[in-house]
Formats: structure tokens, sequence, C-alpha cells
């Protein structure tokens, strides 16, 4: 199958861009971001998604499948630019698809979609809205790709359309906001509170993605692998040393003194759970995860010990 | 050495992973340190009288449905201490925790570790389709607050759990718990001063504090009730089988006063 994969400079969709390449599907990539020593066989093109050179890839290169990947988190870049990448890109992405013969399409959004708060329920099922948007407006461009994309399903019911909401990713890459926020020898916490994360190795994550593919899924999917682990478990089997701190202390320490950056509405997110139901994803596509909790931070941990260097590459992304 | 506590903990049968937690976070650490403490409370400082436990299956789903005594949630932590140090196998009833304890520090934590998640419909019905066993105050928050003048009394039951029982078509084990208001004797409650402190009420005691005394407890166990449905009948169909519940509640607590 000839797929294109939107934000394939990402080392998520990079994996999934190499997994793919492996089985004999034809690989096409766009990301202004470039892939230094991209793989033989993979067709990079060095573009923005909203550029009208981006849609001739489309018109020339007729893909069957689409994997689109090109979404930032809230701390890559600021508000107005966080819109025009993710909704004007996941917009863009689709009026391509629509426009030009594409049959299937994959959008990989987050679980934090859900939200974090005290009235939450543990594990979310994909039926539910997303909440605390009030007190994490950083996450409303996410909230509004991921409602766009789905609106897919009914808006253009003959484009196969699949929206995974997936939990973080956790690996020897260093990739991603859990291994950000894992980086130093303290892992800051809100004093009092232990919230479950919920992750997945990279290896897996890229699995799922391609299974999603491969199953032809329509529909919104939670994915997820493990079971959650308390914080203070992870960074404690991470090598690092829990650091917890009064809330308010918290807000003003984050991005100094070592800490990990995060956004004020973010604090909601180390002080509850994000858990996602993904028994629906497994049913329908067989997929298992094959790293459990441990050995996914364990993972980690032996990648970025803290004896040795003690951040992770930095990614484009 | 593994002490009996961490000894029944861990035959607790519970998917626990390798650190010793589960998929909805609950902590053998955490359940081994509650014991310890409830083991002193509920063996020698109320020397708590416990009949009938052999109504509660050794597993799968189970709803333990019964009377709060007033006072705070002492009841609700000797029926847990009842299913853990009587039972054989040991088990663990898990609470629905009043939502406002997920919203202050380590309260938020411990009640979660110790598998008392916030009281939502969907935790209700998830621990029961896992084959859980589930502790039910239908009385709610008003039960707790009942006065000591009130203490041998049912104030309105909610029709949720019912519902949830037919739906997932769980065995509920009425239950009466006695003299929580006599290890508290609740003579009024500040609701404004409560709310301050972000609880819903703060009780007090003639001597001022919500402190217990070492008062005769006692958790009488029922038969279980199953009840036919699908959870959708109308209002007054449920009605009648909860009236049924708070019935047999009653009777246990007359029978156990006696």
């Amino acid at each position: 199958m000839k797929v294109l994969i939107p934000g394939i400079s990402g080392l998520l969709a990079r994996k999934v861009a190499v997994r793919l390449l492996a089985i004999g599907h034809e690989v096409i990539g766009i990301d202004p971001r470039g892939w230094p020593g991209v793989p033989e066989g993979i067709e990079l093109h060095s573009l923005d998604i909203r550029k009208r050179a981006a849609e001739d890839v489309f018109r020339r290169r007729r893909p069957e499948a689409v994997i689109h990947m090109a979404t930032i988190s809230a701390l890559m870049a600021g508000a107005e630019e966080r819109y025009r990448i993710n909704l004007g890109g996941t917009r863009a992405v689709f009026e391509h698809c629509a426009s030009h013969g594409v049959r299937q399409v994959i959008f990989v959004g987050r679980h934090t979609y859900y939200g974090a708060g005290p009235d939450a329920p543990l594990y979310h099922s994909e039926s539910e809205p997303p909440q605390e948007l009030g007190s994490y407006p950083e996450l409303a461009d996410l909230v509004a790709a991921d409602l766009y994309a789905a609106n897919a399903l009914w808006r253009l019911p003959e484009l196969e359309t699949a929206v995974l909401r997936v939990c973080y990713t956790l690996g020897p890459s260093g990739h991603g906001t859990l291994a950000g926020f894992l980086k130093g020898r303290f892992v800051p916490m809100v004093l009092g509170f232990d919230p479950l994360f919920q992750f997945i190795h990279e290896d897996d994550a890229a699995r799922a993605i391609v299974t999603a593919l491969s199953a032809g899924l329509r529909g919104i999917y939670n994915v997820a692998g493990p079971q959650p682990l308390p914080l203070s478990v992870i960074a404690e089997e991470a090598g690092r040393r829990a650091l917890p701190l009064p809330e308010a202390l918290l807000a003003m320490l984050v991005g100094r003194a070592g800490l990990p950056r995060l956004s004020r509405g973010a604090l909601a997110h180390i002080k509850y759970p994000i858990v996602v139901d993904a028994g629906l994803f497994r049913r329908d596509t067989g997929f298992g995860h094959r790293y459990d909790e441990l050995t996914t931070v364990h993972t980690y941990k032996d990648a970025f010990p803290l004896t040795g260097r003690t951040s992770p590459v930095p990614m484009p992304g | 050495m593994p002490d009996e506590i961490s000894a029944r903990v861990d035959r607790l049968e519970l998917p626990f992973d390798a650190r010793g937690v589960d998929d909805y976070g609950v902590s053998k650490w955490h359940l081994a340190m509650t014991f310890r403490a409830s083991a002193f409370l509920y063996r020698k400082y109320f020397q708590v009288k416990c009949t009938g436990i052999e109504h509660i299956p050794p597993r799968g789903r189970a709803m333990l449905v019964g009377n709060h005594s007033g006072g705070v949630a002492l009841d609700a932590a000797m029926v847990i201490a009842s299913c853990f140090f009587e039972m054989e196998p040991p088990r663990l009833a898990q609470g629905m925790a009043e939502k406002f304890i997920n919203r202050i520090p380590f309260a938020s934590t411990w009640a979660s570790r110790c598998g008392h998640l916030t009281g939502l419909p969907e935790h209700a019905q998830r621990l029961l389709e896992a084959d859980r066993l589930l502790m039910v105050f239908p009385e709610g928050a008003r039960g707790t607050a009942k006065l000591w003048k009130e203490r041998n009394t049912l104030v309105d039951f909610g029709t949720g759990f019912l519902r949830l029982a037919l739906r997932t078509k769980t065995p509920i084990i009425p239950f009466a718990f006695l003299g929580g208001s006599d290890a508290i004797p609740t003579v009024t409650n500040l609701y404004k001063i409560g709310r301050l402190l972000g609880v819903p009420y703060l009780p007090v005691t003639p001597w001022l504090l919500p402190l217990p005394r070492p008062a005769a407890l006692s958790v009488h166990y029922g038969e279980p009730l199953r009840f036919e449905g699908t959870g959708s009948e109308d209002d007054d169909t449920i009605a009648r089988q909860v009236e049924e519940v708070k019935g047999r509640i009653a009777a246990l607590m007359e029978g156990g006063r006696q």
C-alpha cells in the first residue's frame, strides 16, 4: 500500500515509517523538519502540510492511506503556532485526503484529550467528551484537531477514518511528554497526590499504529499498553527521585532549578490520572503489548541513567 | 519476615503486578499499612463483633449494601476490616469515596491506593465487571451525618445501586452496622465550617472533636439478595426492590441490637 505520513520526522512517526517499509509498504513522508539519514526507500518531502506544494504531493503520488502524525504538544510552541499546526494542519490533511482519492486515514491523537480532574473516571471510554479544558486551555487545539478528525467519520463517509488516542509513550529514545518529564534527577510531584500514569513502550506504540492501518480501522479508539503505575513508582523505577512540593510552590518552580517545564494547566495532569480503556482497540485489532510497564520504564532508565547523560536526545518534535 | 497482615495482603486475589500495584492503582504496601492500623481498631479498640461473614462469596462480583451509623466513616473502615480479617481467603471491599476526598492531599492518594475510587457510576460498574467486592452505603453523606439520637434509623436510600446490581447481575449482601454513633456520638454538624475546610460538614461530639471512644461495634451480614431485571425498569419497580433491601437491613439492625 502507498502510505503518506505527515509529520514523519517525529520519532514515533519514524518508527512507524520504518515498520511500514519493512512489511512492504511504499512510504512517503511530509515534514518541514527533514530527516537526516532517512532510510533508503522512504520518499521524504520537506514541506509544510498546509502549503500548496504539499497538496501537490497528494495529487501526484496518490497515496492510498495517510497516517497523520503532524501534531505538537503544548510545550513545543505558542498558542498561535499550535493552532496553525494542530488544527490548520489536520484540516489540510483531511481536505487533501478527500480531494485526492485517499481511502484510509489514521489520525494519531493523544489520550490527554480527556483531561484530568478530581471528578473524572479512572478509565475513559471513547464515548466520553473532553473535560477540564477550562483549567488547561493549552490542550484546546489538540482537542479541536481530534474532534475535527472524528467528524470525518460522518462528513467523509467514503474515507475510512480512525482516530487513535494514544497514551504517553516511553522508551530508549527519550522522546515524548513523559520521557521529558522524567529526564532530570528529580521528578516533581504535587504534595499529597500520586496519580496513575499510563504509558506504552514506543515500539509497541508504533506497532499499534501499523496494526490500526492493517486492520482498516474505522472509528475512535483509545490505544494503551500495560497497566498504569503511580508516578512515584515510575520515578523510582526510572532511577529518579520523586520531589513532592506544595502545589503553589511547584507552580512557581516548574521550568526552573532543574525541574521540567510544565504549563500551569498541566499541573492537573500530575495531580489526577488520565487513564484510558483500550479494550475496544485490542478487541478490534487483536493488538497486545510486548513490553510490560516495568520493562518499559527500565528501557528508558537504561538509555538515560542519571550517572551518564541526563537529558534525552533533543528531537525535532 | 512477613507479618500476618502482609501475608493476608499477599492472599488477596487481585491482579497485582511485580511492584504490588493493580490496574486500579491499589497498592499492597498501602493496604498493609492501612490494615495494620485497622487491625488494632478492629480487634483491640472496638473488639468488633462480626456475624454472617459466610454470606459474602469468596470470589466473584458482589455488592455489600448497608447502613451508615453516624459519625465519620468508621462503619466503612470496620466493614472493610471484617472482610479482610474474617474471610478466608481475605477479600478487599472497595468503597465509593465521596467526591471531596479526591481533592484533599494525601486523602486522595490513600483512598485510591486502598481501592476506594471516587463515587462514580462508571467506577462501580467497572469494579463489578472485574468481579470485585463493592461496598455501598445508599444513604450517602446524609447517612454519615446522622446525629446520635438518629443512630438506629435509616434515611432515604438512593436507587442507583439497585439498577447497577440488576445491570451487572450482582448479588446484594445486606449488612447492618451498629455502634458507630456510640463511638462518635454526633450532637450536631457544622456545615458552614465544614465547607470552609473542603468537607461536607464537621461533626461535633460532647468532647468536641470526632475522636472515637472504645464503644462496642458490630457488623451483621445477611443472606444474599438476587433480583431479576435489566436495570432499566421504571422507578416504581426499582423503588419496591430498594425497599426490600432497606427492609432486610432494618431487620438485621433490629436483630443485631437484641
